[in-house]
């Protein structure tokens, strides 16, 4: 088994009225099915409502199943006794950079996770060192986060997590928030979690060009996954993609556009330089 | 504009006041403020000046950032002082209109008043600023630890007092926002009589008060993501410990009571 | 018919030791019914200059003129101008108070002293004018999503009937589909109302297809200005700014550099199309 499966896995919102009777139901999830194999970076792209989210606090046992099952690190996130042990396995970075900063200096944010875990003081030292150099942000420790920049904040809120030592780190929407430097640098970072510490992402975004370097992608609509495969594999399917109103990277609107001209190109092209070759060789 | 007020937020810096248990700190400001209400005559405002002179060169905060504090409370400042120097009734009379008057005592009363305010605020906010919220509330935690044999929550009341903190820039900087906002609207947020007044403030605190609400889920979501469970079974990354600086310092700042009590007993009307 | 920006220059905290030039000395001009692109990251000085344009922020120096006005001279109507010059902030949404989404656009046009009757049909045209559904007129704002709060908002200024509309990032937080409906919701204003857009963001992707005349910000003072093919032209300097022109722009340059004769200055994808067609001889 993988470090997070699901299985049929159903959640359901229910909207009720003054007296308490239920009015709607919404269906966020819709018998998602998902394998996470350690060490991977996956990515889950989808729009707002599609459910990728309430997935995303799944996997964090901060809500629990209408139906189905789902497995962190082997635990059944339904039993309580588990909760805590979850959520040490899978941490979360959540959208806005503010709302999950918890205390007024870098370090002493850093240092919450690893207090919360009972882990002793001179420890917490070590790990915040380490949290903290890993994602470059050493020289702000004494810093007042509301000073720094949207993705320094959002880099002090992933070192937060990183200092709790978890397997795998969930990014629910991490970039949403932020201007084009910002998002490069949070990218960046998770990226370099994945490659040196082998810790396993899962990136959750509405944005096409983040999710080229990923392992293998799903792509939700209204609680279910419409698609999933390798990056390229996805990206070949351009008219699908703008079918489901989805942001296709413009390098790779372009090759499909040529290709459709007649151009001899291949599908799924991802990069600048895929391109820029394919293009050369037909000339 | 609003997020002018610097009153009490921390500065950075490293100094020996910086270092100071908090637990030193709480007990000094509050010998501190002890101190300003017993004090009297020349000798011990000397007295309380040096010390806090001396405190505030210690801390490397700049007089200029403190100073900048007190603009926030200017109008307060400036009530107090004349109501103590027109309500005031004394010896001497130097002008009369209705129920207001100008007498001696009364400007010393409003001289007095004012730099015992003055003095208060550079004070207290001295240890704030010097001191993070996070250390603050430890501090308040650790030395409120008794109640919580008689039931009071004092970690989970630490615990908000801190959050309290680390939000109350943000807060501000959004209201900043939304007034804005709003005034591009047209809203007119100087004009009118109080009702009016009063009525123009709800286009601000309802937008206010759903991002705080909004905040506050975030965050308590993002507190359990990191396994935050209460006070039980968590451990410390600065736990409070004493060291001899902590130990002078409480020396020298019941020395100082102790001083100005006496000199209130012995020399009260030097000056 | 123009707004005049006039050696505009601004400090933050002006007498303190925390001064910050926000803007040096801009200059530019705003023609009547164009769509301008304001563009540069955090900390450049866009937000601030926007501000200036319709009085919430006064020059610390220099003069800005509407419509040949001087908006800082004694007698001017800032509430005036305020009425002229819409302003959208970033993350509108979370201006909202009313009970209802109607009543909430009719904030503006109530403080601007129009009779019930002015007041109902601006907001109803508003409402229309943004795509917003009907049935959900008499809801409240809250239950919305991100999109749709953002489309109240906008309305809640254009029931202003505002001669300019300045927009502050109206699309960050959005999805794809969420943006691509607000920025041809945009467009479709100017078409149809007439109405001078300008719009702050800091995609160059987004504004290379919208927008007829692009503005550059840089450190507080204006780099570059121009259609955004010319603007373009300086990507390698865009990029030590860490400002990324459209990567098709870069993809023409690599291209050429490579010997293929494309048009260095196609910014979209159907421009490139055209000119690597043309060029590959098909």
């Amino acid at each position: 088994m993988g470090i997070i499966k699901t299985k049929n896995l159903v959640h359901e919102f229910f909207r009720r009225d003054e007296e308490g009777n239920v009015e709607a139901i919404t269906t966020a999830l819709d018998h998602v099915n998902l394998d996470v194999k350690e060490g991977q970076f996956i990515a889950i792209l989808g729009h707002n409502g599609s459910g990728k989210s309430t997935l995303a606090k799944h996997i964090n046992a901060l809500l629990s199943a209408s139906d189905g099952t789902i497995w962190v690190d082997g635990m059944d996130v339904s039993q309580e006794e588990n909760v805590i042990p979850v959520r040490r396995s899978a941490g979360m970075v959540f959208q806005n950079p503010d709302n999950q900063i918890i205390a007024s200096v870098v370090e002493e944010d850093v240092g919450f996770g690893p207090e919360n875990i009972g882990v002793p003081t001179d420890e917490i030292w070590e790990r915040v060192e380490h949290a903290l150099s890993t994602v470059g942000m050493k020289k702000y420790r004494a810093h007042s986060p509301n000073k720094l920049s949207g993705g320094q904040k959002q880099r002090v809120a992933i070192a937060g997590v990183v200092a709790m030592e978890p397997k795998c780190i969930v990014f629910d929407e991490p970039t949403a928030m932020l201007d084009p430097n910002g998002r490069k640098e949070v990218i960046a970072t998770a990226h370099e979690l994945n490659k040196k510490k082998g810790v396993t992402i899962l990136l959750i975004t509405h944005y096409m060009e983040e999710v080229v370097a990923a392992d293998y992608v799903y792509v939700m609509e209204k609680g279910k996954i419409i698609m999933d495969g390798t990056p390229r594999e996805i990206f070949s399917r351009v008219s699908e993609l703008k079918e489901h109103r989805l942001d296709v990277p413009q390098v790779t609107l372009l090759a499909d556009e040529l290709r459709k001209s007649g151009v001899d190109i291949p599908a799924g092209i991802l990069t600048r330089e895929e391109l820029v070759d394919a293009i050369m060789k037909v000339k | 504009m609003i997020r002018d007020i610097t009153i009490g937020q921390y500065y950075p810096a490293n100094s020996i006041v910086h270092k100071l248990d908090p637990r030193v700190k709480l007990f000094a400001t509050l010998l501190y403020i002890i101190a300003l209400f017993v004090y009297k005559g020349l000798a011990g405002f000397i007295l309380i000046t040096g010390f806090l002179i001396l405190a505030v060169k210690m801390s490397k905060v700049p007089l200029k950032f403190i100073l900048k504090g007190l603009k926030a409370i200017v109008v307060l400042l400036v009530i107090t002082a004349s109501f103590n120097l027109l309500l005031t009734p004394g010896e001497v009379t130097f002008f009369k209109w209705g129920v207001f008057q100008v007498s001696d005592t009364g400007i010393r009363t409003a001289v007095m008043m004012m730099i015992r305010l003055i003095y208060l605020i550079i004070g207290t906010s001295l240890m704030t600023l010097t001191t993070t919220p996070n250390q603050l509330t430890d501090g308040l935690e650790k030395s409120l630890s008794p109640l919580n044999r008689i039931n009071v929550p004092v970690h989970a009341i630490a615990m908000m007092m801190s959050i309290a903190l680390r939000f109350i820039p943000i807060l501000i900087e959004e209201t900043d926002k939304i007034m804005k906002a709003q005034m591009a609207r047209g809203a007119d947020f100087d004009h009118g009589n109080i009702i009016q007044k009063a009525k123009a403030m709800v286009p601000i605190l309802v937008p206010l008060f759903v991002s705080a609400f909004r905040r506050a889920d975030d965050l308590a979501m993002a507190m359990e993501a990191r396994c935050y469970n209460g006070g039980t079974g968590r451990t410390k990354m600065k736990p409070l410990k004493y060291t001899a600086s902590d130990r002078v310092a409480y020396l020298v700042i019941i020395g100082f009571l102790a001083a100005v009590i006496l000199l209130r007993i012995f020399v009260p009307y030097f000056g | 018919m123009s707004i005049i920006v006039d050696k505009v220059s601004y400090c933050y905290s002006e007498d303190s030791a925390y001064k910050v030039q926000a803007l040096k000395e801009v200059s530019l001009t705003i023609e009547d019914g164009e769509f301008i692109g304001i563009i540069g990251h955090t900390g450049s000085g866009k937000s601030t200059l926007i501000q200036h344009l319709n009085g919430l922020l006064k020059a610390t120096s220099g003069h800005i003129y509407y419509n040949g006005q001087d908006i800082y001279d004694e007698d001017y109507n800032l509430k005036d101008l305020r009425n002229k010059v819409g302003m959208v902030f970033q993350y509108p949404e979370h201006q909202l108070f009313e009970t209802t989404n109607f009543e909430d656009v009719c904030f503006g046009p109530k403080n601007q002293g129009l009779d019930k009757k002015e007041i109902e049909l601006r907001a109803f045209e508003a409402l229309r004018n943004v795509h917003f559904p009907e049935e959900l007129f008499y809801q409240p704002p809250f239950d919305l999503s991100g999109g749709q709060k953002r489309r109240v908002a906008i309305a809640g200024v254009l029931a202003m009937h505002p001669e300019v509309l300045i927009l502050d990032e109206p699309t960050a937080g959005l999805d794809p589909a969420g943006r691509d409906e607000i920025l041809g919701l945009l467009a479709q204003m100017k078409r149809e109302l007439g109405i001078t857009i300008i719009l702050v963001s800091h995609s160059m992707e987004d504004v290379a297809e919208y927008v007829d005349r692009l503005f550059v910000m840089n450190g507080g003072e204006l780099m570059y200005e121009g259609a955004p093919k010319d603007v373009f032209r300086h990507y390698k300097e865009l990029e030590e700014v860490g400002l990324a022109a459209p990567q098709v722009t870069y993809l023409m340059h690599e291209l050429k550099e490579k010997g293929l004769n494309v048009d260095l200055d196609a910014t979209t994808v159907d421009e490139a199309k055209q000119t690597i067609l043309a060029a590959l001889g098909r």
